[in-house]
C-alpha cells in the first residue's frame, strides 16, 4: 500500500498544491500536473449532476484506475484535496480529513498566505510531510 | 411631552432604570451596567440570566480562557491589516509592537488587581530582577496559559536582558516567507512586555528576534534593553 500524490485544487479549479511522496506514478511536468487539476475539476462538476436521484450530490469521491487510486475530498468553500493511493489502500479518507485539518492550521491561519494562491507555507510542508512521510503506508 | 429614554442607558439612579422598565421590555435583567442597544429577543431567547461579560469575576481565569483558533485567526487577520499599512518590516514590527503594548497595559492592570486586590498592604515591585521573573512567570502564564522558558542576561551589554519562549503561542501557525525572515510576529509580545515594564517604571525598549535552535525551529528571544535611568536607580538600591 502507498500514497503517491497529494493535490490541493482551489475553488477555481487552479492547482494550489502538489506534492509527490512514494514512487509509482509517471513523473510530470508542473505544467501538465495544473491541466490534470483543471480536467479533474470539469469532471467533478458534471459527476456532482449526475445523481440518479434528484437534489445537490457531492459529485465523484474515488476514481479509480487499474494502477491507482484517486480519493477526492470536497469541502464546504469548494476546495478539493485530491489523494493518489494504490488501489489497496485503505486510509485515503483519513488521511485527507487530517491533510484538511493541517490546510487549516498551517495555511488558513497563516496571515502570509493569499486565499486562492499557491499555498507556499513552510509549516504546511512539515506537518504534510510528518503526516505522510515517504508515502509507504505498510 | 414624555421623554423617551435613550436605549443606551448606563443606569446610576434607581429612578430613570424604574422608568425605562415601564417603557422598555429590555430591561427585565435587575442589573444593568452595560450600556445595551439589544434588546428583547436575546434577554427572551436565554431562559436563565447569562452574565455579560462585565459582570464576570475578574479572579476566575478557568472559564474564560479563548480559543486558540479563534486567537490565531484573529491574529491572523491583524498581522494582514498591518501588513497593508506599512512600508517594510522595521516599520511592521513597529506597529505589532505598539499594539501589543496597548494589551500589555491592561495585563498589568488585571494582574495588579489578581495577586494584590485581596492583599490589605498591596505592593508593587520596585526591584528589577524580581519584576522580570514575575513578567516571565505571572503575565506569561495569564496571556499564553504557561511560563516562558527562560530567562538570559547579556554577557556584552549589561543594561540587556532576554525573555526566551521555545514555541511562541501567537506563532505557532505562521509560517513567514523566506524574504521577510528578518520579521518576528513576537513584536507583539514584545510590545506587551514593553508595556508591563513602562507601567511598573522600568523604561525599556523592547524587541523579539528569532532565535531558532535544533528542536525548535519556533524559538524567539524579547530582547529588553533598559533605559539608562533605570540601571541608575538600581546601583542606589544596592548600597
Amino acid at each position: 500500500m502507498a500514497i503517491f500524490g497529494l493535490w490541493v485544487i482551489n475553488k477555481a479549479g487552479g492547482l494550489v498544491y502538489q506534492r509527490n511522496f512514494a514512487d509509482g506514478l509517471a513523473q510530470l511536468t508542473s505544467n501538465e500536473y495544473l491541466v490534470l487539476a483543471g480536467t479533474l475539476h470539469g469532471i467533478h462538476a458534471i459527476t456532482s449532476r449526475l445523481s440518479p436521484i434528484g437534489g445537490p450530490s457531492s459529485g465523484a469521491q474515488v476514481i479509480e484506475g487499474e494502477s491507482f487510486k484517486m480519493t477526492i475530498l470536497l469541502t464546504a468553500t469548494g476546495t478539493k484535496f485530491v489523494l493518489l493511493t494504490s488501489l489497496a489502500e485503505t486510509s485515503a479518507e483519513i488521511v485527507l480529513q487530517k491533510v484538511y485539518e493541517v490546510y487549516a492550521d498551517a495555511v488558513m491561519k497563516n496571515p502570509f498566505h493569499t486565499p486562492e494562491m499557491p499555498i507556499r507555507s513552510e509549516g504546511f510542508d512539515v506537518r504534510i510531510g510528518t503526516l505522510i512521510g515517504d508515502g509507504r503506508t505498510g | 411631552m414624555a421623554q423617551q429614554p435613550h436605549p443606551r442607558f448606563s443606569v446610576m439612579s434607581t429612578s430613570s432604570l424604574s422608568s425605562a422598565d415601564a417603557l422598555s421590555p429590555a430591561t427585565s435583567t435587575t442589573r444593568f451596567s452595560l450600556p445595551s442597544v439589544n434588546t428583547a429577543s436575546t434577554s427572551t431567547r436565554h431562559a436563565g440570566p447569562r452574565p455579560n461579560i462585565f459582570d464576570r469575576s475578574l479572579n476566575k481565569t478557568r472559564t474564560t480562557e479563548v480559543s486558540t483558533s479563534a486567537f490565531a485567526f484573529l491574529f491572523s487577520e491583524v498581522v494582514q491589516y498591518t501588513q497593508k499599512r506599512v512600508s517594510g518590516i522595521n516599520d511592521l514590527e513597529r506597529r505589532l509592537n505598539t499594539l501589543g503594548y496597548r494589551i500589555g497595559t491592561r495585563v498589568l492592570e488585571l494582574m495588579a488587581w489578581r495577586a494584590e486586590s485581596g492583599s490589605k498592604a498591596p505592593k508593587r515591585e520596585i526591584r528589577f530582577l524580581p519584576a522580570l521573573m514575575s513578567i516571565h512567570t505571572q503575565v506569561w502564564k495569564a496571556v499564553f496559559g504557561k511560563p516562558a522558558d527562560a530567562i538570559e542576561k547579556s554577557v556584552s551589554n549589561e543594561d540587556e536582558y532576554m525573555i526566551i519562549d521555545n514555541e511562541p503561542a501567537i506563532e505557532r501557525y505562521i509560517s513567514v516567507p523566506r524574504d521577510m525572515s528578518q520579521l518576528s510576529c513576537s513584536s507583539f509580545t514584545a510590545g506587551i512586555v514593553e508595556a508591563v515594564l513602562d507601567g511598573l517604571g522600568f523604561p525599556a525598549r523592547v524587541t523579539a528576534h528569532n532565535t531558532p535552535v535544533q528542536g525548535h525551529p519556533a524559538r524567539t528571544t524579547i530582547l529588553i534593553k533598559l533605559e539608562k535611568s533605570v540601571l541608575e536607580r538600581e546601583e542606589v538600591f544596592k548600597t
